[in-house]
């Protein structure tokens, strides 16, 4: 039986129009996330996917930023087309975000606890009590030692790791369907990330959310994610299962990914790299945009762009070598 | 191997930083930033240096410069105690130890051209001018694989991972001994951390260059290092070749490390030893051994006595109770 998509994201493009010229930051992107699914999505900076993840959220700002095309359906509706009081119940409510900085993104002035009763007397109705209890009891579900007396304390008062773990109590505080987590553990130590992530993990089955996991370290996404979504230069290259994606990755891209990161096991030799850099999104090259460092490059790349072919089994890839089509322009 | 092969020999450095407080601001207490470290580092060969922030990875390795004046310790450069000399013989010294910063955005001056960037440095330490200058410039860009048109240009021009480039082009101006490579690869996208990677390996087999590198992810200094020390708040705890790091890691602290590393292969599944908390504040670091308070093995004597490094296999120091003498 085919799950119930929570989340499809239909031909979502974005826009930046700026001084030098319009900027396709995200092109045609189409994805979902399944109820309860972990869904990864990695690239390098400038791929679009935090972009993709503002989008959702309709966090953009416009000007420069417009979304020109596509459908965003949350449990079958389109949040392209709700106004932004309707929005706004349903960001940090059913939708919720953390971000990559827990420093920048808890507001100095106010203790933490106040900061996560707020949201929760906000969208759910519930007294100043109730609200300061239920903050308390949050505290204590993220694993942070002590709730009662760190509610009163100021996010300077708390370590990177425990910061974080206040943004995940107050993303979680509404009991969202969606949360989307933009490279969460990205400023944080290891032994702390490992924390973090297994706090994430247990707490997805929980509640039974969703996740959106935005990142740029496949080893992170190899242990958390079920589905992975690679995207290069504002498309999705790639789509797989996680084991799918790592065992026998189809894009040259998600292939060099792959073999440049340094290994912990076996012997060391020369590390894969993947000639130059990514291409300046206002100057995009002709073909496949990945033609210029790709080692398997062909005529076609380089006149034409692929395609995203579907191959069955949540499996997608654009490349002409794996058999994408031309795209129609 | 023989001692007159270290290029550089660290011996008991310590840092502490005063923290003060009150009207009359008196000194409250220290935060000990480093606290003792040893180490040494042989020509040609790269010292790895991990732990979290805060550690003292990278204090450790400033002081090493002299460019945090230490609180005590050792430095022996090239057969010469560097903690001895005045500021002008330490201007003489300072060609020959450079270093690699994080963040290529910020460590390059953006009003100047590569060329002056690069050139700034021949001419302040006196090794070349005019032509001579302007030849040394091309070749340094060739040799870290840019053009010499770019010479032309300001860093703003640059991606990130060629702005690295011309840092390491600038820290190889003065044909240094010594590199301290200050996690010089951790604000670049993977494909890119490879490339950079590679450089540098190719760079210290063609230069005969040490490397003191400083990273906070264990697979990439593994990858580059000869020998990698784990340092926890302010000391080092384990040092050893680094393949022996990951396949026989003694401490505690290196074994939670190196299994809380996320690694790309989603059909292993390895049992992670979570560390509960956080690291205690090294301005009241605990009595004792400093990991107890997270290790799952303490037991009655880690609290009241520090482990000293010692040699438990050749080659292979670790600092804790469990391998005592």
């Amino acid at each position: 039986m085919e799950e119930k998509s929570l989340l499809e994201v239909k031909d979502l493009t974005v826009k930046f129009f700026t001084d030098d010229g319009v900027v396709t930051a995200v092109d045609r992107v189409s994805f979902d996330i399944k109820r309860g699914e972990t869904l990864g999505m990695v690239g390098e900076s400038g791929c679009g996917k935090s972009v993709t993840s503002l989008a959702i959220m309709r966090l953009l700002p416009s000007p420069p930023a417009r979304i020109t095309s596509g459908k965003i359906l949350f449990e079958g509706e389109d949040l392209l087309q709700k106004s932004e009081a309707e929005m706004r119940r349903i960001r940090g409510n059913r939708i919720s975000m953390i971000f990559q900085e827990p420093m920048t993104s808890l507001n100095p002035v106010f203790t933490v606890g106040r900061q996560i009763s707020e949201a929760i007397m906000l969208h759910q109705k519930l007294s100043g009590k109730e609200a300061v209890e239920r903050a308390v009891e949050m505290l204590r579900l993220v694993g942070i030692p002590n709730p009662e007396k760190r509610y009163h304390e100021y996010p300077h008062q708390m370590s990177g790791g425990m910061r974080q773990r206040v943004m995940i109590a107050m993303a979680l505080s509404c009991n969202p369907k969606l949360l989307i987590a933009d490279e969460p553990t990205t400023a944080l130590d290891v032994t702390i990330q490992a924390q973090i992530l297994d706090l994430m993990n247990r707490l997805k089955d929980r509640v039974g959310m969703s996740v959106l996991l935005i990142t740029h370290d496949l080893g992170v996404v190899a242990e958390t994610a079920r589905r992975v979504v690679v995207m290069y230069a504002g498309q999705v290259v790639e789509e797989a299962s996680c084991e799918d994606l790592f065992e026998n990755p189809l894009h040259p891209y998600t292939a060099g990914l792959l073999k440049s990161i340094p290994r912990l096991e076996g012997e060391k030799g020369r590390l894969n790299v993947i000639e130059g850099s990514v291409p300046n999104p206002l100057n995009l090259p002709p073909g496949c945009r990945f033609n210029p460092r790709c080692p398997e490059a062909a005529d076609i790349c380089r006149k034409k762009s692929p395609a995203l072919l579907e191959m069955g089994n949540g499996r997608r890839v654009r490349c002409f070598s794996r058999g994408s089509p031309p795209e129609e322009v | 191997m023989n001692q007159q092969k270290n290029i550089i020999e660290v011996q008991g450095l310590v840092k502490w930083y005063p923290v003060k407080a009150g009207v009359f601001q008196k000194v409250a207490g220290y935060i000990k930033a480093v606290d003792g470290v040893s180490f040494s580092i042989k020509r040609g060969e790269t010292l790895g240096l991990v732990g979290e922030s805060g550690c003292g990875k990278t204090t450790s390795a400033r002081c090493m410069l002299r460019l945090i004046e230490p609180t005590k310790g050792r430095i022996i450069f090239n057969g010469r105690d560097i903690m001895r000399l005045n500021r002008e013989q330490l201007r003489k010294i300072r060609p020959r130890m450079q270093v690699i910063f994080q963040d290529p955005y910020s460590s390059l001056n953006p009003r100047l051209t590569v060329k002056e960037i690069i050139g700034e440095v021949l001419a302040f330490h006196g090794i070349a001018r005019g032509k001579e200058l302007e030849k040394r410039v091309k070749h340094l860009l060739e040799m870290v694989g840019l053009a010499p048109h770019h010479m032309r240009r300001f860093p703003h021009e640059f991606s990130g991972g060629q702005r690295q480039r011309i840092g390491i082009a600038r820290a190889l101006a003065t044909n240094p001994d010594l590199v301290v490579c200050d996690e010089p690869v951790s604000a670049l996208d993977v494909s890119i951390q490879s490339q950079i990677l590679n450089l540098l390996e190719d760079l210290q087999a063609r230069l005969g260059v040490s490397y003191l590198f400083i990273a906070h992810g264990l697979n990439v200094v593994k990858h580059i290092s000869h020998r990698v020390g784990v340092m926890y708040l302010g000391k080092i705890i384990e040092v050893t070749e680094s393949d022996e790091i990951y396949r026989n890691p003694l401490h505690p602290y290196t074994q939670a490390l190196i299994s809380a590393i996320p690694i790309p292969e989603p059909k292993v599944r390895r049992r992670k030893i979570l560390l509960e908390e956080d690291v205690p504040s090294p301005l009241n670091p605990p009595e004792g051994c400093r990991f107890w308070t997270r290790c799952r093995h303490a037991v009655n004597i880690c609290r009241r006595e520090e482990p000293e490094l010692v040699e438990c296999a050749p080659g292979h120091k670790v600092a804790c109770h469990l391998y005592g003498r």
